[in-house]
């Protein structure tokens, strides 16, 4: 254990530094940068933008600017934001309890729902329900989100006047129930996607542990047929939807980036636009490295958590 | 809003959904209207209620001194005040000083050197302190600290020996004269000194997250990502305020904005708007008060001059009557914005009414080209000392209007024997060193011209301001002409404002005459409020709808 540990972390650090290579370069080779929204403002003189130029830094050349960001993160800095000069750290803490209140509660329902459906649909293979699961979930995958964000926000918002369009709360209200309110059009929104993908990992896993031998055994012990699927086969279909809840998580914490714009929601998915948009680089770099630690913790807690649950797998 | 009658026809499917929409808006108003305070016919004698205020940018900076954008001003106008302020007409008022300095009242000497400011003696700061000169010598010095990461330095880098007479009173000097400095003054807010001073990096201090000002709203909080909440301050010096609290919520997506406007989750629209294609069906919405308010920005075809093609004012001419202004503002743009024939906005106190208007005029185009000398060739593209009147029009790719307007142009300036040919590019090329150097042969822009409403344009038009020829500014048309320079200087040292208007309506009349850049529409914005806010006035001198928030209150 202790082994694989050393290995992965070796093999994150190795990961995390090509990310930021990578992403270091992009940022600065993208036309553009933290001025050009001041270029076409009539006052800023050629000499102000300049010397805002020499004052961040920027005129530096861009290795010296990669090593000292670099540096400076390895002492456990990531820098302040161009725009409103907060700690990148803080800047991220601010919308990142947003994006968990909506990431999660799409995610939970999502796996129920999807779970629900896989199993279902394996069960009743080829059943009506199976079929309407089937072009449901292509209808999901194939329509953009913002899309159905945009329908739910004329039909209940605007149409019936049910729920909110958009935003995470009423202003001047905080109260649990207004926040409830706010949630369910986009968590339902977002959801939609996540039911179809875990829906049909769900049934192609079930499928695949139904036609296994141990399956028919447990059948030829004449145990219910209730029994047999819900404690041998969905127990082991279960296993590769580990691997994908490691790969999902992630995203609980970095957010939607089209839904949280459609929604005006103050996640990080939009931090994460604005932030592309204002050419921020501190706060672009330091969401990146923060994806980019999270996939690694991700599967990392994955793998471990299908070594701890399948007798058969050993890590080291 | 009358010529559009006869295009109604064409929106039927559009005017179908507006009816429908309004049903299920009007579930929606009525709950709102709860929250607010028991109303009254004039302002209420405490401040009470609230108002959301809808932007499309996030204001991030609150040190009003510091590089930002549209947004931060809604909140800087409402939290700070400067020594003046620019009224609706673009005349400057006072604001913390007792009077505008001018060279009749003393505040600015004869030869526009020496300036002396008198300022109020009961304004407070938000925390209590009082403010005084001190305050003001701090703000300016601080502008051009080089160890601050300050906005604009136009203007504030040649003012010198910043003297504090008594509390209410400083002077300084000049390194030159410098007129538009008076208007610079109404964008320049004032900053605490007894809060900054203590700071060792102004850049990073606390106050940029949590300013005091001595505006008429105090800084309540800010929810990153989503909105801002001010509440009144109840020792405000000036008018107002008449609400209790003012929030400004951050919606990112412009149709976000506009249903949340039609919902009733916002009481304003602010920057970037109600946009264009919304506005008939806004305008129909009940409880709502939506307006076309002018902007300050002018949409052009900008002419590179140096050109071969566009060397001759025939062509100049020749082309702007060949543009069929009419159906693209009214097929292109819903009628929405305004013809003009300047670079100067509508609302500006400089602005030339008496222009000569264009008149879309295809055989008199070709006529003008005929009598200048310009030929058509074999493949009947006009030819004229070896030059074809052929060029390469650009302007940012996947702006779809623009792209409309170009193909729209690219029809009628054939028809007069002109190629046009389209080469877009994205934003950040277009923008850059391909539109600041010249590098284009002509470019579809929307340009502000004027900066913080003062009529000085020698940034756009002098010749020193020509990049491509060593120059620093944004003559990026290169244009260049003796008598246009001379107005302009004389423009710039000018303090009396009738004899600067004088001059700039001139500039105007040769510029028409010259036509440097054929000028297409007059950015003409669509403001909604809901019915009931009243004392909102807009302000094309500004660069927000809230940039007098202190004077706003519901009433039924």
């Amino acid at each position: 254990m202790r082994g694989f540990l050393l290995n992965r972390l070796s093999q994150s650090l190795i990961l995390l530094l090509i990310v930021s290579v990578i992403g270091f370069l992009v940022l600065n080779l993208l036309p553009g940068g933290p001025l050009a929204q001041f270029g076409l403002d009539p006052g800023m003189t050629q000499d102000d933008l300049e010397r805002l130029k020499e004052q961040l830094g920027l005129n530096r050349p861009l290795l010296i600017q990669y090593l000292d960001w670099a540096w400076r993160l390895l002492q456990g800095d990531w820098g302040h934001s161009f725009r409103d000069g907060a700690p990148v750290l803080a800047v991220i803490g601010r919308h990142v309890l947003a994006t968990l209140l909506l990431m999660g509660t799409s995610t939970a329902i999502a796996i129920a729902i999807g779970t629900w459906i896989g199993i279902r649909g394996a069960t009743h293979r080829y059943s009506l329900f199976d079929h309407v699961a089937t072009v449901g979930a292509m209808v999901a995958l194939s329509i953009p989100t913002f899309w159905f964000g945009l329908v739910g926000i004329y039909i209940f918002s605007l149409q019936l006047g049910w729920l909110p369009a958009g935003n995470m709360y009423t202003i001047g209200d905080g109260s649990v129930l207004n926040y409830l309110h706010h949630l369910i059009l986009p968590s339902i929104v977002l959801s939609l996607v996540h039911v179809a993908i875990w829906s049909r990992y769900m049934r192609t896993a079930m499928l695949d542990a139904i036609s296994q031998d141990f399956v028919n055994t447990a059948r030829a012990k004449g145990l219910s047929e209730r029994r047999v699927i819900m404690k041998h086969v969905v127990g082991n279909a279960l296993l590769p939807m580990i691997t994908l809840a490691g790969v999902q998580l992630p995203s609980i914490l970095t957010g939607a980036l089209v839904t949280e714009t459609v929604f005006t929601w103050p996640g990080m998915g939009r931090l994460f636009l604005d932030s592309l948009g204002y050419s921020d680089y501190p706060v672009v770099m330091g969401l990146l490295m923060f994806s980019a630690i999270l996939v690694i913790l991700g599967n990392l807690i994955a793998d471990i958590a299908v070594a701890i649950v399948d007798p058969r797998i050993r890590l080291g | 809003m009358t010529e559009r009658s006869d295009t109604k026809s064409n929106y039927s499917r559009r005017d179908a959904l507006r009816l429908m929409a309004i049903g299920g808006a009007a579930g929606l108003i009525a709950p709102n209207l709860l929250g607010k305070p028991a109303f009254a016919q004039n302002p209420p004698a405490s401040p009470t209620g609230r108002v959301v205020v809808g932007l499309s940018q996030e204001p991030t900076v609150f040190n009003p001194l510091m590089p930002h954008i549209e947004a931060d001003e809604a909140v800087h106008f409402s939290v700070f005040d400067a020594l003046v302020r620019m009224d609706p007409k673009g005349v400057l008022q006072p604001n913390l000083v007792v009077e505008v300095p001018s060279q009749k009242n003393g505040g600015i000497s004869e030869d526009g050197l020496v300036w002396r400011i008198r300022l109020r003696d009961d304004v407070r700061w938000h925390d209590g302190k009082p403010f005084t000169a001190e305050d003001v010598k701090f703000t300016l010095e601080l502008i051009t600290n080089p160890k601050f990461r300050a906005w604009r330095t136009a203007g504030h880098s040649l003012v010198r020996d910043i003297k504090v007479v008594s509390p209410t009173e400083l002077t300084w000097r000049m390194e030159e004269a410098f007129a538009p400095y008076q208007s610079f003054l109404a964008e320049t807010f004032m900053v605490p000194k007894h809060i900054l001073e203590k700071e060792a990096d102004p850049n990073a201090a606390a106050f940029n997250q949590a300013p005091v000002g001595t505006g008429a709203f105090k800084w309540a909080q800010r929810v990153a990502g989503d909105h801002i909440e001010l509440v009144a301050n109840a020792d405000y010096a000036g008018e107002g305020p008449y609400l209790e609290r003012l929030v400004f919520k951050y919606i990112p997506d412009m149709t976000v904005l506009y249903t949340q406007f039609k919902s009733g989750d916002i009481d304003l629209v602010d920057q970037a708007f109600i946009t264009a294609d919304h506005y008939a069906e806004a305008s129909q919405l009940s409880d709502r008060v939506v307006k076309l308010e002018p902007g300050a920005s002018v949409e052009s075809i900008y002419l590179n001059l140096e050109k071969p093609q566009f060397k001759d004012p025939a062509v100049r001419q020749a082309l702007y009557a060949a543009i069929d202004r009419k159906a693209i503002l009214e097929a292109l743009y819903y009628g929405v914005h305004k013809p003009t024939e300047t670079f100067m906005p509508q609302n500006s106190y400089y602005y030339n009414p008496n222009l000569p208007a264009q008149e879309f005029n295809l055989e008199r185009a070709g006529q003008i080209l005929d009598e200048a000398g310009w030929v058509p060739g074999a493949d009947g593209i006009r030819v004229k000392d070896g030059v074809r009147l052929s060029f390469a029009n650009s302007t940012t790719s996947g702006n779809h209007l623009r792209e409309q307007t170009q193909q729209f142009l690219q029809q009628t300036f054939a028809e007069i024997g002109v190629e046009m040919t389209i080469s877009n590019l994205p934003a950040a090329v277009m923008w850059g060193d391909f539109w600041l150097k010249s590098q284009f042969e002509s470019a579809i822009s929307g340009v502000t011209n004027v900066i913080a409403g003062d009529p000085d344009v020698s940034n756009r038009l002098h010749t020193k301001a020509i990049v491509a020829k060593g120059g620093k500014g944004s003559n990026t048309g290169q244009y260049s002409n003796p008598e246009v320079d001379a107005l302009l200087e004389k423009g710039a040292r000018t303090f009396d404002r009738e004899q600067r208007r004088a001059i700039y309506l001139r500039v105007q009349e040769i510029v028409r005459q010259d036509l440097p850049f054929l000028p297409l529409f007059a950015y003409t914005n669509v403001f909604g409020r809901k019915q009931g806010l009243e004392g909102f006035e807009a302000n094309s001198n500004t660069r927000v709808a809230s940039w007098h928030a202190a004077g706003w209150y519901w009433k039924d």
